[in-house]
């Protein structure tokens, strides 16, 4: 075809030509925390779903969401959640204009780690039977 | 073989998409997404572990209905922008990411509709 197709293209940002950096991990990783909450929803529909049919039903519901794979899925689902709300704080910000020298970015960065592993920590504990 | 340039050729054909459009409704869902994802957490800390009635009871209050069937509308919405955007990224060729992106936007939207029916018969039972 034309010239502009013959042009060198930068490689795929997965893969050994770039090291990975705190700021393209956590990029990605709200990629992947929303495709994972996505899936999470399934689960969110059922719990609805459930009540929805009656009391028999979203008691076996409560029961399978009760059961260990059940509490680990949803711990999971309660870190994605929190993460991927604090980073989209995080790129709120940035889309204002805000947070974007190294410094700031490295930061902000580290407070969304921190806060979705404690927030995470915190709900469970509250909501511990 | 052209002698016009690339340029050239794509004169005159219009913008390639729509713009800015998707781009700012993920902002406006995500800045709604906020308050309504703290409400969902606070509110499931109280009712995660209640019986059916309890529950039932809780839900049938209209600001929590309309509070979820507010969170449950714009997160499948959120959720389908998102999904279409990692498509566009990483599938090839042309006519899978098409029927990926599809798929994924028919399939959240009935979720969408299964959970915001399901809200209503149990706030209005």
């Amino acid at each position: 075809m034309s010239a502009a197709n013959k042009r060198p293209l930068s490689p795929f940002m997965i893969g050994p030509y770039y090291k990975p950096q705190m700021t393209s991990v956590l990029s990605i990783t709200h990629r992947a925390t929303g495709a994972g909450l996505v899936v999470g929803t399934l689960l969110l529909v059922y719990w609805l779903a459930a009540a929805a049919v009656g009391p028999k039903a979203y008691e076996h519901a409560q029961a399978v969401l009760g059961s260990m794979l059940g509490q680990l899925f949803l711990f999971l689902w309660t870190w994605a959640l929190f993460y991927h709300l604090a980073n989209g704080i995080r790129h709120l910000f940035w889309d204002a204009g805000y947070g974007f020298e190294l410094p700031d970015a490295t930061k902000s960065g580290w407070a969304v780690v921190w806060s979705s592993i404690i927030l995470t920590f915190l709900c469970w504990l509250i909501a511990a039977p | 073989m052209s002698i016009r340039t690339p340029l050239a050729h794509v004169r005159g054909l219009g913008a390639a998409k729509d713009g800015t459009h998707h781009w700012w409704l993920q902002r406006v869902t995500s800045i709604a997404l906020v308050p309504l994802v703290l409400w969902f957490i606070i509110s499931l800390l109280g009712v995660s572990h209640a019986d059916y009635e309890t529950f039932q009871h809780w839900l049938s209050n209209p600001f929590r209905a309309g509070l979820m069937v507010a969170l449950l509308a714009v997160l499948f919405y959120h959720a389908s922008l998102g999904m279409q955007v990692i498509y566009e990224d990483y599938v090839r060729p042309e006519g899978a990411k098409v029927i990926a992106v599809l798929a994924t936007q028919f399939v959240l939207f009935l979720l969408g509709a299964i959970s915001i029916v399901a809200v209503l018969k149990i706030a209005l039972a």
